[in-house]
């Protein structure tokens, strides 16, 4: 008996991609292509923090005389790092804001049974609707009306709790069994609690996407920030890093070191919390 | 430990009532079934009796105390959840503990409590595990572990077993019956099981429609059902129902009879030797099942299935011919109208 034919081997069988499909090769060059167009600006960015103002129309992406003295001039100016800080602190409080408010009130709107439940929600849910442009008249008279303005208060109030929030907490909490809920009032936990100590737990992968994306948010915020203060001890980073252009220059490098040095915090808060968004721990107190 | 008296209990749902003024009183240190159909109004009125749901109407007593009005955690009480309800962000020593929160009690005397009941529940080499690392099993103790820290009042089991394999559900049944021994609490434990709530009940009660159908010892259950419902759902397999009716020869099987037969597939005996049957069936054998001690054989008579008991050696061929007798004494009669027991035969 004989054993039948092999059939031909096709060239470049053995290679790694000789047994990808068309379409991933598609998929993976528009990716690319993506990706390249997201990466560039950043790298134009650290590298022409790296040139001299001479420099600065080289578009090679690789200094030829790379220097850090951008670096140590903005860092040694004083207005930097006050901007810089007051960055931080609103964009800090603004996110942790949110994320205590943001929850109760998703967590009232999707466990609590009551009357207007829905009135409120969709209440709350229009809002998101009306662009920020028309709402920026609105409080800059309140807080012209209530001594606002000019202030950290008056530059983060706006911010402070918001409807798109409010609305993904709510679809996260609603996805916690109730089981949980009320096997902790039987164990004697009050409303407040069970809120806190069983319900924010079991929603970590929202509560990290709402914090990256409210404290990314605040942390490039503009125009509002720019309307309401007039006093440069009150700029934030965004501000701030606006007045290295001066009417007679541009200092590119400066803005470009500014803002390289402000990716930092970004880069450091979703470097902390994307590993809570992938960890999905609430199914694991029940069924098997 | 406390006795629990439902006293023309009600739930409504806006104009709906789920249960319709239910009495039982469930004595002090006894483990209690409620046991039914999905929507009977079982885990209603174990969420009643927790706190869980709102009484529409009637009284709810704890150890002699209206609870109506009462918070949860006032009335002393211990819920173990279908679904478990472990806390999966907290160890199985923080879970433990938990049930533990509210006690004034010093943190020594806390982790002794959690030890023990670790201990109990064979649960020691957990404590520092998580839920997600637990079986299934693992996790249903550790939400017994919780309840049974507190040393509480009464426990209550809603479908605490529902979730696991038929292997791990038997060996669950017996912990939980010799906790119950050691214990000694009162337990209302919610099924619709009806072979947990025979062999874990001190007292069984069926429920249907939000009705109390019958409460009693299992056996008594088993032997003196008041009606076909009751009957057809204690014991598996269930009760063959055959129509028939009662004349000068006797009873006999009868599509437009004024009764309803209950016959136990159990004294349903095929193809074997009764002395003085009260019934006779006979029919093709439709499907055999062998459970090796004895064998399950369906056939057709009287116009429907019946289930008959044929010894484990002597399984009938498909299709063959058998008869099926009842001895005397084993046939339960039910009005054909009422469904009511009408004794037995």
């Amino acid at each position: 008996m004989t054993s039948p034919p092999k059939a031909p081997t096709p060239p470049f069988a053995s290679l790694p991609f000789a047994r990808v499909r068309p379409g991933k090769i598609i998929t993976w060059t528009l990716l690319f292509i993506g990706g390249v167009m997201m990466v560039t600006p950043l790298l134009f960015m650290f590298s022409t923090s790296l040139k001299t103002s001479g420099q600065i129309y080289d578009l090679r992406l690789i200094p030829a005389d790379p220097t850090i003295q951008n670096y140590v001039t903005v860092l040694a100016d004083g207005r930097f790092l006050k901007w810089f800080m007051n960055s931080m602190l609103i964009a800090t409080v603004v996110t942790l804001s949110n994320l205590f408010f943001d929850s109760l009130v998703g967590y009232t709107l999707a466990k609590f049974e009551f009357r207007g439940r829905k009135l409120i929600f969709i209440a709350i849910l229009s809002t998101l609707m009306i662009p920020t442009e028309m709402l920026v008249i609105p409080w800059y008279l309140m807080s012209a009306n209530l001594g606002w303005l000019d202030s950290y208060w008056g530059i983060m109030f706006p911010g402070m709790m918001t409807a798109f929030g409010t609305f993904l907490m709510k679809q996260f909490f609603e996805g916690v069994p109730n089981d949980f809920l009320e096997a902790a009032r039987i164990d004697g936990l009050n409303e407040f609690e069970i809120w806190w100590k069983i319900a924010m737990p079991l929603v970590t992968p929202a509560l990290s996407a709402l914090a990256i994306f409210t404290f990314l948010g605040n942390w490039t915020a503009f125009f509002w920030p720019l309307i309401v203060t007039t006093s440069p001890e009150l700029y934030t980073l965004p501000i701030g890093l606006t007045s290295f252009a001066v009417e007679q220059s541009i200092q590119w490098e400066m803005i470009m070191t500014g803002a390289a040095l402000a990716t930092i915090p970004t880069l450091v808060i979703f470097l902390a919390l994307q590993r809570y968004i992938v960890r999905g721990v609430m199914l694991a107190g029940l069924k098997g | 430990m406390a006795m629990i008296e439902l006293k023309k209990l009600v739930k409504s749902y806006g104009r709906t009532d789920i249960i319709h003024g239910i009495d039982l009183e469930i004595k002090d240190g006894e483990f209690v079934v409620f046991v039914g159909p999905s929507g009977c109004g079982k885990s209603t009125t174990l969420r009643m009796i927790a706190g869980l749901e709102e009484v529409s109407g009637g009284e709810i007593c704890i150890g002699g105390t209206l609870v109506n009005d009462m918070d949860p955690k006032e009335r002393n009480i211990a819920m173990v959840f279908q679904n478990y309800a472990i806390y999966p962000h907290m160890s199985v020593r923080q879970n433990i503990a938990f049930g533990l929160y509210t006690a004034k009690m010093s943190r020594q005397d806390k982790d002794k409590r959690v030890s023990e009941a670790a201990e109990t529940l064979g649960l020691t080499q957990y404590l520092d595990r998580r839920p997600a690392a637990l079986s299934g099993g693992q996790r249903q103790r550790v939400a017994i572990g919780r309840a049974m820290v507190r040393s509480p009042s009464a426990f209550l089991f809603d479908e605490p077993l529902s979730n696991l394999d038929a292997q791990l559900r038997a060996q669950m049944r017996i912990e939980i019956k010799a906790l119950h021994q050691r214990l000694g609490t009162t337990i209302v434990y919610v099924t619709h099981d009806q072979v947990e709530a025979m062999t874990m009940a001190d007292r069984i009660v069926v429920m249907n429609g939000g009705h109390i159908l019958q409460a009693g010892a299992p056996m008594d259950l088993y032997e003196n059902p008041v009606d076909v419902f009751t009957a057809r759902f204690i014991g598996s397999p269930s009760m063959n129902i055959v129509q028939g009716r009662e004349g000068a020869d006797g009873i006999t099987s009868d599509p437009g009879g004024n009764l309803k037969l209950g016959i136990r597939p159990q004294d349903l005996l095929v193809n074997q030797p009764v002395p003085d049957p009260v019934l006779t069936l006979s029919g093709p054998v439709t499907v055999v099942e062998p459970l090796g001690h004895e064998t399950l054989v369906h056939f057709q008579a009287a116009g429907q299935t019946v289930i008959g008991t044929a010894p484990g050696g002597q399984a009938p061929a498909v299709g063959s011919q058998v008869t099926a007798a009842l001895p005397r004494g084993r046939l339960y009669t039910f009005d054909a109208t009422s469904e009511k027991s009408l004794g037995r035969k």
